[in-house]
This record gives C-alpha cells, structure tokens and sequence, in this order.
C-alpha cells in the first residue's frame, strides 16, 4: 500500500447546480406526485359504515386489518400483500432491465427527497457558485444564519415526513390532536423522532454516501441490465477529443463541465457508465442546453444502449428505442407481472364475505354418548366480513345420515359481530346403528349460510367412527 | 506473503488477494463509516451500564435501569391480573346458571378455565378431557353426581369420597366378593350385560335378576338406571368408566370401586372453580 493512500476516505462535497430541461420538469413532476401521495393519503377518507373506521389507507396492526379504499384485507388474506411484493419485485426487474437505474433516479425516495432539500438549499444559499463560496467562507454570522435557516427548513420537512408515516397506521385526525396535546403514544413520538432524524441525515448530509455506501440495489442492478438496456451515457466517440478551443480536429465536447456540475452523485458521466450513477438524467439536461447554445445536435450525453455503439462509431442511426425496450426478457417480465396482478384482481372478485375454516377436534377422535350414538367435535372459525352483524345458519351435507349440534344453541343459528370472526364448537353425532359410526371414517362438509342474503361458504371436513 | 500491487484502470492499490484472476481493489472506507463503528462502542458501553451485562460469580451486574426479564414477566402478569380484576369479581359473584346469558364473562371463563383444567385437572381427565379407564369421560352425556353446571361446579369444589372436605360427594359400594359366592357373582354380571345391551347367558341372566333385585336395586335402581344422589352408575347405557366386558364386571362386583377426587374448593378460588366448570360443562356433555 502507498504511504499516502488513508485508510478512510473524506466525503467530498457536492454541489449541484440547477438545471432546465425536459428530465428536470419530469422529476419536478414525480416529485410532486410522490410526496402529494405520500403526505396526504392519510388525510382521504372512506366510509365504510358505523362499524369500521372511516380512513382511505389504514394499516390497522392493532386490530389486524388493512384498508385501502373499498378493500380491506384480513390476516389470513396477507397473500394479497404477498403478491404486491412480488409485482414490485417484477417491476424493478422490468424496468432495470428497460431503463437501467430509472427507479434510482427518478422515484427512490432517496432520490426524492434529496432533490427537495437541494431545491431549499438552492432558495436559501443560492446556486452552485455561491453555495461553494459560502462553504469555504468564515464562520460568519450571515453563514450562521443562512445555515440556521436551512436547517430549520430541512427539519421542517423531516419532521412533517416523520409525522406523516404514523399516520399511516391509525386514524390521522385523532392522532394529530393527539400529537399536538402531548397524549399520543409513545410509539407515535419514537416513530417520529427516528424518522426525523434519518430523513434530516440522509436528506441533507448524507445524499449520496446512502446510494454508494448502504444500499444494495446498485450492487444489484449489474445483473439486471444487458446491452439492450437504455441507460444514460457519452457519445465519447462524438465528443473526443473533448477541447475548449474550437479545432477541426477536436469533438463535440467543449469540456464546460456542465454535465458534472449538475451532477448530485459528484461523478463524470464521461468517464463511462458507472456504480455511483442514479441515472437521474440531469447531466443530459445540461449538456443539451449546451449543444443549443454552441449549434450542435442535442444527445451528446444521452439514453444510450451499449449494442448500438458499434452501428453509432461508424456513423449509422442507432435501432429505434422500442426495440430496445421490446425485447423477449421484458416481454417474459411484463407477462409474469401482469399474470400476479391479474390473479390478485381475479382473488379479490371471487373472495366471499363469509368464511369458514374446521379445525377437527383430534383429543380424542371421538366419544360414546350413553345411548352408543358416535360424536366427533370441531371447532369451526366462522368469519364475518360485513359492516353489520350476520346470523349465520350451520349445515353439513354427507352420504351418511349425520346430526349436528351447536355448542350452547337449541337452534344452528350462531350470530357474528361486524367485521369479526368468532369460534364455535359443532357437534356431529351418528347413531349406533348408522354406518358413519361403524365406518372409520367419512366425509362430510359444513356450510354456513348468511340467512339474510342466502350467501354461502363450505368447508370439507371427515368423521371418525369406531372402527379405528 | 501478499503482493501489493496498483490497479491500472482504477489508480486502486490492491489488497494483494486474488481469485482466478479477479483481485480486490482496496478502496478506502468512507470516513463517517469509522464514526458509526465509534458511536456503536460508545452505545455498548453505555448499554453494558444501563443493562445487566458482566457475568460475575453470583449473577451478572445488575444494570442501573434495574432491567430484568424476569421483572417484565411479572410486570406484565399483574398488568394482566389489574385488567381481568373486574371480570374475575364477577365471575366469583355470578350465578351459574345465569352464565349464559352474559357472553363476555362466559367466553372470559372459558379461556380462564381451560388454563385451570390443563394445570389441575389433565393429569386424571386427560388434556382433551376425554378421562381413561378409572376417570370419567367429560365429554359424553353421562353423568355419576350431575352434569347440570351448578352440580360440576360442586364436584369440582367439594371432590369425590375425599376425607379432606366433609361435604364431599360420598358413596361405597360393597365389595360383593365378601357376601356372595362366585357363582352368584357370575349370574348377576350375566343380569348387569343384559341390562345394558350385551351379550348375556339367559339362565344365569334370570338367576341374576333376583339376586340384583336382593342386593344392587337400593342404589343402581329395580330398572338399573343408577342413581346420582348416590353417584351410582346407570348401568342401561354404553358407557362404562372401568371397562364392560365379564372381566372388569366381575372384579367391580367382587372387589368394588373407589374413585376419588380431590376437593379443589381447598386450592383454587372460586373465580378458579366456577370456570373451570364452565369450561367442562361447555365441552359437550353439560346438561
């Protein structure tokens, strides 16, 4: 090892200066609608009815029940939340392999939120040039006081992200009046506390450390894309020999620096595509800018698949974008996709608002009343999806002559409370003579039947009789 | 020993390790990684003196929060014991027979009294209360001393033919091998299978018959049917608690029975009892 190399290395500063273009407007507008969503989901309302709470989006850990709209997810529904994971998994391996790092650098809440605190920075500092003269300027107290200033913005915003997460999961009104009175739960307070914190960090000092250093996606993505995948990237055998004098023999690139200016992860998109980019497509901005102003064509830094550079280097157009993009491996991607979502939206039609499940009773497997009658005991988990409370009718269907008998009820009726389940023991009996108590075993299925809408759900189960 | 060496297209020294061809680049760690190392030692120290941490000769210290595991468990139990103190006061004060018509305390004893019944009760009447050979069925619709839920209740707090509680049900059959000759023995067990639907001798069956009519009907009743004022068994039905073929009649008749159960008036409380009895009388056979 080299005498001078440190064994750790100093974050380098970066300051980025403000561009226009089209990418720019772009994440200017999925920045809106990102944290739009983010912060005011919460605040939507839904009414459900008296019996259930009225918040658009709840996730209820206490009372183990998810909301989203007109659709509320049970526990043992969690296969929906399941199979949501596996969409997005799907659609970042769809999109890499499109786009390259598209969702580093345009909808990762790194990103994001990064973005928004460089934009206060930029009010309160200035641009670029300014903000690297009050950097290397003395403690002052007008550095004092645009640096407060910041910070309490920067905190702001964290605070309002932190705040916003709880609300997430219980009623938002109730909870904001709690917050404010000092009568929230704890939990609320730590949440928030935690989140504040690594928004602030992450947000305004850590920026690109996090994308570098943390998180495992750029690690990732190398498996993801090919030579197909459109990513950001330099003509360099347009722009080389790169020159600030004008010469016949040099090349497009005026080496203004513009494209590392803007840059928020601090690198030389020139130097090649490289684990530090986001693609975030601002570098591409600047330099068009640049080229408009100098009368070249625009594109010099651009969306550029690597199979084109050979077709490029001598000169021939390169192959349209869509058939980069449509491609067997996206193809393979978007139909795995859409098939989960659409066996997700098909699982959600055909779900009943009544349920049951069986569980036999096996401690024993069957008893002997007095008068030699068989009966085996189960307990049936019977589940009420409605807004209101359900009668419930219990049936059972067999080849063999069966009774069943309710647990505390002369009648089959058992009554479930709104949005609940409730467990009851069933009693099934053959009498000494029928087949089904002689017979080791035979089957049979319960139903239940909502006796105001005739709604029905069964469930298969089996009988044991004597002959073990 | 390693071999230091430059990497061309990066300007990286190397750390000199090398994997078919692929050597590692030994770029510096970012500095404020170093930090978080320091700050996760200054966060153990701290938590080695808050926490119970060193192990010593007796015990590890103690920590200056006072933090033990076993402290939260037992925090958490009287937590729990303050929050069901209301539902346990009632379940003292509650008429049984009322139970049913107030659901919360009803589903409060079940819970309470499957707890009771898995501790005390499963070691005789199995954790399924299905009881074994000697130790009654809980299940089934046949009852020795009553299947109302008042009359389980007063099992349960009084027990069977203990000495421990004065007000235990108390009943003793005769051990018949003193009084009657086998061959008597053999004819009234004859008379008892076919009472309840067995196999039986016809000769003996009717020699039996007086002599069940002489020496069981004061107790098992002229039909058989037993009596639970006396906690004897109906011996019409399919139910037999110590076995129904000629043997195990045979050594009933000679040798007699003696079940016995504690009375757990004398353990448990009342809350304790009166849901266990709900729990046993709601398991399918309570009447």
């Amino acid at each position: 090892m080299s005498e001078n190399q440190s064994l750790y290395a100093p974050q380098v500063p970066i300051f980025p200066r403000r561009v226009t273009g089209y990418f720019r407007t772009l994440k200017w507008w999925i920045m809106a609608v990102t944290l739009g969503i983010y912060y005011l989901t919460p605040w939507l309302r839904w009414d459900r009815g008296p019996a259930l709470p009225d918040q658009a989006v709840l996730v209820d850990l206490a009372g183990r029940r998810f909301y989203f709209l007109w659709i509320e997810i049970w526990p043992h529904e969690f296969y929906f939340v399941a199979g949501l994971l596996i969409m997005a998994g799907l659609g970042l391996f769809l999109f890499t392999s499109a786009l390259g790092r598209v969702w580093c650098g345009y909808a990762c809440p790194q990103t994001v939120w990064t973005d928004l605190f460089i934009l206060v920075e930029r009010w309160i500092e200035g641009d670029r040039n300014a903000r690297v003269r009050l950097w290397k300027a003395d403690w002052t107290l007008h550095k004092w006081r645009l640096r407060i200033t910041k910070w309490i913005v920067w905190l702001l915003i964290a605070i309002a992200t932190g705040g916003a997460w709880v609300f997430y999961f219980t009623d938002a009104p109730t909870l904001l009046r709690d917050l404010i009175a000092f009568e929230a739960h704890p939990a609320a307070y730590g949440t928030i506390a935690v989140l504040t914190a690594t928004t602030f960090l992450f947000g305004g000092f850590m920026r690109e450390q996090v994308c570098i250093y943390m998180c495992p996606w750029p690690r990732i993505q190398g498996a993801m894309m090919d030579d197909d995948t459109l990513t950001v990237g330099y003509r360099e055998w347009r722009g080389e020999p790169r020159a600030k004098k004008r010469l016949e023999s040099t090349g497009d690139c005026i080496d203004c620096m513009a494209c590392v200016n803007v840059c928020p992860m601090g690198i030389d998109i020139r130097d090649g595509q490289q684990m530090e980019c986001i693609t975030c497509a601002l570098c591409i901005d600047a330099c068009d800018d640049v080229m408009d102003k100098i009368g070249k064509p625009r594109g010099l830094i651009d969306y550029l698949a690597l199979s084109d550079e050979p077709q490029e280097r001598a000169g021939q157009a390169p192959k349209p974008i869509l058939k980069h993009i449509l491609r067997p491996r996206t193809i393979l991607y978007t139909f795995l996709w859409s098939l989960i979502g659409f066996g997700l939206v098909f699982a959600l039609f055909i779900r009943a608002e009544i349920d049951l499940t069986v569980a036999p009773v096996r401690n024993p497997t069957f008893i002997m009343l007095s008068d030699g009658s068989i009966r085996n005991t189960y307990i049936l988990r019977l589940r009420n999806k409605h807004g209101e409370p359900r009668e419930f009718r219990l049936s059972l269907s067999s080849d063999e002559v069966l009774r069943i008998d309710v647990e505390g009820s002369q009648t089959n009726l058992v009554t479930v409370a709104p949005d609940s389940s409730t467990q009851q023991r069933v009693y099934v009996t053959a009498r000494p003579q029928d087949a089904a108590a002689q017979q080791s075993h035979t089957d049979l299925r319960f139903w239940v039947e909502d006796v105001i809408s005739g709604e029905r759900a069964f469930r298969d189960s089996s009988f044991d009789g004597k002959d073990k | 020993m390693t071999k230091h060496e430059t990497d061309e297209a990066t300007g990286v020294d190397t750390t000199g390790h090398e994997w078919d061809g692929i050597k590692e680049l030994n770029n510096p760690l970012p500095r404020w990684w170093l930090w978080c190392l320091y700050l996760t030692i200054i966060w153990g120290i701290g938590y080695m003196i808050a926490y119970p941490a060193w192990p010593m000769i007796s015990g590890a210290t103690k920590g200056v929060l006072g933090y033990s595991t076993r402290g939260e468990v037992a925090a958490e139990i009287s937590r729990f014991e303050q929050q069901n103190a209301d539902l346990r006061e009632s379940l003292t004060q509650v008429d049984l027979s009322l139970l049913k018509d107030d659901p919360d305390l009803q589903r409060f004893a079940y819970a309470n009294g499957a707890a009771v019944f898995r501790t005390n009760c499963s070691q005789c009447h199995g954790s399924g209360a299905a009881g074994g050979l000697g130790y009654p069925n809980l299940l089934d619709d046949d009852w020795l001393w009553g299947g109302a839920i008042q009359d389980i209740a007063y099992s349960i707090d009084h027990g069977i033919r203990n000495e421990t509680d004065a007000d235990a049900h108390w009943s003793q059959m005769p051990a018949y091998g003193e009084v009657l000759s086998s061959d008597e023995i053999d004819s009234a067990v004859q008379y008892v299978l076919q009472l309840s639907g067995g196999e039986f001798d016809v000769e003996m069956a009717s020699a039996g018959a007086v002599i069940f009519e002489e020496q069981c009907s004061a107790c098992h009743g002229a039909d058989g049917k037993g009596s639970r004022d006396v906690g004897a068994p109906n011996l019409t039905d399919a139910i037999w608690l110590y076995g129904s073929d000629t043997a195990a009649l045979t050594e009933t008749v000679t040798n007699a029975r003696f079940g016995v159960m504690p009375a757990w008036g004398q353990r448990l409380t009342r809350s304790d009892i009166n849901a266990v009895a709900a729990y046993v009388h709601g398991l399918g056979g309570g009447e």
